[in-house]
């Protein structure tokens, strides 16, 4: 019988060993294969890759323990991480891949023939990948250290260099194969335990069917309400607030860059269309099954910990892993009322069993009771997940430096092979900056769900809506509209979350109208639509020649040869 | 090419729309068709509704219809969009005949 570390280190070490050979293997010569993989990734790969880039180290390992201590409210994550597609496929996707350039920027400044608009959309994109990366290289590092008693700092530095490998020398390319591989390895890593644990509490293998037709949910209300927690199935968030959540992740879930330029990727407009069919097909195989997961596993803790005697926890025993959990600090135990009994409440002076999200997904295996290799194969899944993602975000942030910033703006004579060197050059700096970011996190990362998709709601959703959808947006309304969506979207999340990001005692306004830091992109996206669409109407028209190009983009057969010209 | 897609094609498009703003109103149509069924299932069904829902239960289903839409359902649903919007624009495609 192997020890589960060594299968954690054997699992991880072939995973990493497959990624670097298909980093190798992808290695490109030009920049369109660094910026858009040569453009011929096939739809069913770009749908992975997609599922992969957008699954990251936080949606497996703590997803579906924040579904279990929000119950119903835990649909704002579940339907606004998944909704967006919808309207990436057929509002934004198709026309942007017939545009055929190689980034956001590119389109945001072709569009609306503007620098200003350019530089505008770079620094949003960059400011957007980078808060959300942190948390990435931060989650590698995590990873590392709870299952191979690595320290934070090291886990981070390893996972730096296993993505600069195949993103500076594979560029997109690289990054799409990579996280084709990656896909498999975090799904089968979140299914796996998943289905077991399944059959264990219900007889029922699939965890959907579980969920939907044995009477765990029924039962997990029943004892909340024993407990005096509020009902699982019922919410307790305002429904403005969880309407404009849902909303707003949404919206930035098809405004963010790292998500679009996957679409950029593919062989035609068609297969744009299919390849975001197939990205939620794979993305909703976790995303239907985390739901269920968060029940059994709830269902479980509460159903064996709730009155357990507190002798009876000790290593070697049933509640070996309780035991164990402990001792890392995420389960805490604590015998409040000296009655040798621990007791569930809802109120947290009486509460003895508190319980950290992420226990949900890593415990399963264990709960289950599977073997160290399925314990392992969870360690590899989330180091996937992770590190897809934030190969992804990486090359965004290249891109919007070395092609948006520096090609298109600074240095429009640069030559193919300094373009190519820049953007090498880019990624390697931003994923040193990242592994920084992570090792040492500043306070905007831990609010990465209302900064990277608040802005990218308020921002970049309506601008690209706009410029296919609204031949008449002009220049002065782009810009106008997203200045006054960024900057209002920003503030207000600066004084929701000043506590984390200002360092203030209370936050300085507690919401919106009701609506929290979370949803308040949604506000910020409808103040960008009415100032863009009245300052596109109040000035000149676009000139004729983007009129084209708008038409053009319309259209799957052709080319958007109006445009080009004048570049 | 055969056809560019400003062409005016008088058998196929009687009326003073060229082919390629007579496609463009097919494919508005389309998305808004299926938007407002991805509205309806998420923020109607989901969201909005959900209080009138938490006594309604499908035959053999053990949850609410609401909480059943909002944690399962509505991302099936997404998922049949995206391809259904997929087959039918392939369709629009070959008929206004601007395929790649």
């Amino acid at each position: 019988m192997m020890s589960v570390e060594l299968w954690t280190w054997i699992l991880v070490g072939v995973s990493f060993a497959v990624y670097i050979y298909i980093g190798y293997y992808n290695r490109v010569r030009d920049t369109k294969g660094f910026y858009v993989a040569g453009q011929g990734v096939p739809a069913v790969a770009n749908g992975a890759a997609t599922a992969a880039d957008w699954m990251s180290g936080a949606s497996f390992i703590s997803m579906a323990g924040l579904i279990s201590f929000m119950g119903y409210d835990g649909t704002v994550y579940l339907l606004g991480w998944t909704g967006g597609y919808v309207l990436l496929a057929t509002l934004l996707a198709p026309y942007l891949r017939k545009f055929n350039k190689y980034t956001v920027p590119d389109f945001v400044g072709d569009r609306y023939y503007s620098q200003t608009a350019r530089i505008v959309a770079a620094i949003c994109a960059i400011f957007v990948s980078f808060t959300y990366v942190a948390g990435q290289m931060r989650g590698v590092g995590v990873v590392f250290s709870r299952f191979l008693e690595i320290n934070v700092t090291w886990g981070v530095i390893i996972g730096m260099v296993i993505v600069a490998f195949f993103s500076v020398l594979g560029g997109m390319k690289g990054i799409t194969y990579t996280q084709v591989a990656q896909f498999c390895v975090l799904i089968m890593a979140y299914l796996i335990p998943a289905f077991a644990l399944s059959f264990a509490l219900t007889g029922i293998f699939v965890p959907q069917f579980a969920l939907n037709f044995t009477d765990i949910v029924p039962r997990l209300d029943l004892i909340q309400q024993d407990l005096g927690l509020s009902m699982y199935s019922t919410g307790t968030r305002p429904m403005i607030d969880v309407f404009c959540i849902t909303l707003a992740l949404m919206a930035g879930t098809a405004g963010l860059p790292h998500v679009i330029v996957r679409f950029y990727t593919v062989k035609s407009v068609r297969a744009a269309r299919y390849s975001a069919g197939f990205a939620l097909l794979f993305i909703a195989l976790l995303y239907t099954t985390a739901p269920a997961l968060a029940v059994f596993a709830k269902l479980n803790l509460i159903e064996t910990l709730n009155g357990a005697q507190t002798t009876s926890i000790t290593a070697g025993s049933s509640l070996d892993w309780a035991y164990k959990w402990q001792q890392t600090g995420l389960l805490t135990l604590d015998d409040k009322n000296g009655d040798g009994v621990l007791t569930m409440a809802g109120a947290a002076a009486a509460n003895e069993i508190m319980i950290d999200r992420d226990i949900i997904v890593l415990s399963t295996p264990e709960v289950a009771g599977l073997s160290g290799f399925v314990i392992a194969l969870v360690a590899a899944g989330g180091l996937a997940a992770a590190l897809s993602t934030a190969s992804g975000l990486l090359l965004v942030i290249s891109s919007s430096i070395a092609h948006d910033v520096y090609y298109r703006w600074w240095n429009p004579e640069a030559t193919e092979e300094k373009r190519l060197r820049v953007g090498r050059l880019t990624i390697l700096v931003a994923i040193i900056f990242a592994g920084y970011l992570g090792i040492n996190p500043p306070g905007f990362v831990g609010e990465v769900v209302a900064f990277a998709f608040g802005l990218a709601c308020a921002s970049f959703f309506p601008v690209i809506f706009m410029g296919i959808f609204d031949k008449r947006a002009n220049d002065k309304g782009a810009i106008a509209g997203m200045v006054v969506g960024i900057t209002f979207t920003a503030v207000m999340i600066l004084l929701m979350r000043s506590p984390q990001l200002l360092g203030t005692q209370a936050p300085i306004i507690n919401d919106v109208f009701g609506i929290s830091a979370q949803g308040i992109g949604v506000i910020g996206m409808i103040l960008n639509f009415i100032v863009s669409f009245v300052v596109s109407r109040a000035t000149d028209a676009p000139p004729d020649y983007i009129q084209d190009m708008v038409e053009g983009v319309r259209i799957p057969m052709g080319s958007t040869s109006a445009a080009a010209a004048h570049d | 090419m055969a056809n560019s897609p400003l062409e005016i094609k008088p058998e196929e498009a009687p009326t003073t729309l060229s082919n390629g703003q007579a496609y463009w109103k097919a494919n508005k149509r389309t998305i808004f068709t299926i938007l407002s069924i991805w509205a309806f299932a998420s923020l109607g069904m989901s969201i909005l509704f959900v209080p009138f829902l938490s006594d309604v239960f499908l035959p053999g289903f053990q949850i609410p219809l609401g909480f059943w839409f909002a944690h399962q359902g509505a991302i099936v649903i997404f998922v049949v969009l995206i391809f259904a919007y997929a087959w039918i624009m392939d369709r629009i495609d070959r008929r206004h005949d601007v395929q790649e």
